[in-house]
């Protein structure tokens, strides 16, 4: 599969920390790509870094167009979505603003959105700041899915929630990756196992494995070695 | 009675010229965090364009003070975009660097009308309407009072239905909230930053030429001296927030003005400024903390 989105020798530095220290990777057009990593090896970082959220140094392309020196907008405005880690909705808006502020153009993909998380419609009126966690988290995801991008650049979209809500964003996440390529950056590795096809692995700042899904979690050894964690999810 | 109708209606004049300070000033720091030293230069600069414009134009005062103010309005929003445009959108971010900028700005215009038309004050063209009075349960209240009042009404309102009902409202709701988010909806939210800019220029520009119908003449400190106690109202009502804004910039115009007459003359300042400490001390985040409504 040719690469949609390539990174190459990415460089962040926050305050005195070298984050990202030379992350080079690619992601192939369609389906899902995981980013995978212990906690505080760049994950967010090298989203933020695309999405041109910190200052970064390096070679980012989006089907062969450069990234890196354009400003946040005009990378979205390429096609770029993003759900960051926390969500970030707009907590004094209600739910009907969060998602007109995300339109793009004329046709917004409303009735998508709807059919995904009815429950976003029925609670329209309400304010952004009092919905529950996984209410944010479908906010979050569905101003990503309301315009037409050709990436999905998704932040732990699970983090934090009930295991019924889980099966629901991972559900929303295959969707996604039938209309996008989604980059994720998950730590579930069921939510892993199920949606994604791909896996970058980072440590230290730097990619340490590259490879197919199926692969790398079929080898619990290398999970281990690799995440720290036991592998499985299957 | 009458004299405490007098002092209410007066208050509610300050606070309505304090309001149009303040609104620009909160919108501007509570969007983009930066902190506007040189928006009461707006207002000197608004109110001198006015005063020079009545001189230049023919008919009564009433036809003077409305050409100059139109003129005033406009030179506040443009100075207000220019100074956005080229002076702090280089230093987003650099909020020492800002503070020095808008500081030396402050001082540099200040200056700029001082050299170009002296430190006296200059006679501001005041209808006779708004010179008389009108009275109310016995007070003789000066008809510019309502003005102002009126004025700063109608631009709250005004304020409020751009927040609520247009799609840039909706970008500096959100933007107060999280500028960072706004930009990765792919929304460039710099034409936001001018946009509030020019309508705080716009504002301050309103209040200056409000002062100097108030006061009757304008002078070069008079932005100055009404920024100090916009800040108050600001910090008060909490960044970002208009409705908070406005509570506060009432409530300040009326503790200075019952405060200087029934405790002591002079008294008024201190006592917004012990308001100022009592809220901090309650509510550190202002009456209505960082949200744009």
């Amino acid at each position: 599969m040719p690469a949609l989105i390539s990174v190459s020798d990415l460089h962040v530095h926050l305050g005195e920390s070298h984050v990202l220290q030379g992350v080079s990777f690619e992601v192939p057009e369609g389906g899902v790509t995981a980013l995978l990593g212990r906690n505080g090896v760049g994950k967010t970082t090298t989203l933020r870094a695309l999405m041109g959220l910190v200052p970064r140094r390096g070679r980012v392309t989006l089907a062969g167009a450069e990234l890196t020196r354009l400003p946040t907008h005009r990378i979205v405005q390429r096609g770029v979505g993003y759900v960051p880690e926390d969500r970030d909705v707009f907590a004094g808006l209600s739910v009907d603003e969060n998602l007109r502020i995300a339109e793009r153009n004329g046709s917004p993909r409303y009735e998508l959105v709807y059919e995904l998380f009815p429950e976003l419609k029925t609670r329209g009126a309400q304010k952004a700041g009092t919905l529950s966690g996984g209410q944010q988290q479908m906010v979050a995801i569905a101003r990503a899915l309301l315009n037409e991008n050709s990436v999905l650049l998704v932040d732990e979209p699970t983090k934090g929630l009930a295991p019924l809500l889980v099966t629901e964003v991972a559900a929303a996440l295959e969707r996604a990756a039938e209309l996008a390529t989604v980059l994720l950056v998950e730590q579930n590795l069921a939510v892993v196992a199920r949606v994604a096809q791909q896996v970058v692995v980072l440590d230290g700042g730097r990619v340490v494995h590259a490879g197919g899904a199926k692969e790398l979690l079929g080898d619990p050894e290398r999970v281990r070695a690799l995440l720290g964690v036991h592998g499985g999810g299957h | 009675m009458s004299t405490f109708i007098l002092l209410t209606i007066t208050g509610l004049g300050l606070g309505a010229m304090y309001f149009l300070i303040a609104s620009g000033l909160s919108l501007i720091y509570g969007l983009m965090g930066v902190l506007n030293f040189a928006h009461g230069a707006f207002l000197t600069v608004g109110a001198y364009a006015t005063w020079w414009t009545s001189t230049h134009v023919g008919g009564g005062p009433g036809t003077k003070l409305l050409v100059g103010a139109i003129v005033g309005l406009a030179v506040g929003a443009l100075l207000a975009a220019l100074v956005e445009l080229v002076l702090i959108r280089p230093l987003y971010e650099r909020h020492i660097e800002q503070v020095l900028v808008t500081v030396g700005l402050a001082l540099v215009l200040s200056a700029l009308v001082e050299a170009i038309w002296g430190f006296d004050a200059r006679q501001f063209p005041v209808p006779d309407w708004l010179i008389d009075t009108t009275t109310i349960f016995g007070a003789n209240i000066p008809n510019d009072r309502f003005l102002e009042i009126a004025t700063a009404v109608l631009v709250f309102l005004g304020l409020t239905a751009f927040l609520r009902y247009t799609r840039y409202g909706l970008i500096v709701r959100a933007g107060v909230e999280n500028r960072a988010m706004v930009t990765a909806l792919g929304i460039d939210v710099r034409k936001s930053f001018t946009l509030v800019f020019a309508i705080g220029g716009l504002a301050a520009a309103l209040a200056g030429v409000l002062s100097g119908v108030y006061f009757g003449a304008v002078d070069p400190g008079r932005g100055t001296s009404l920024l100090i106690f916009a800040f108050i109202v600001v910090v008060i009502g909490g960044f970002g927030s208009i409705g908070g804004t406005a509570i506060a910039a009432v409530v300040v115009g009326l503790v200075q003005q019952y405060a200087n007459y029934y405790a002591s003359s002079g008294l008024g300042d201190l006592a917004v400024v012990l308001l100022l400490a009592l809220v901090l001390l309650a509510r550190p985040g202002g009456l209505a903390p960082k949200v744009a409504h």
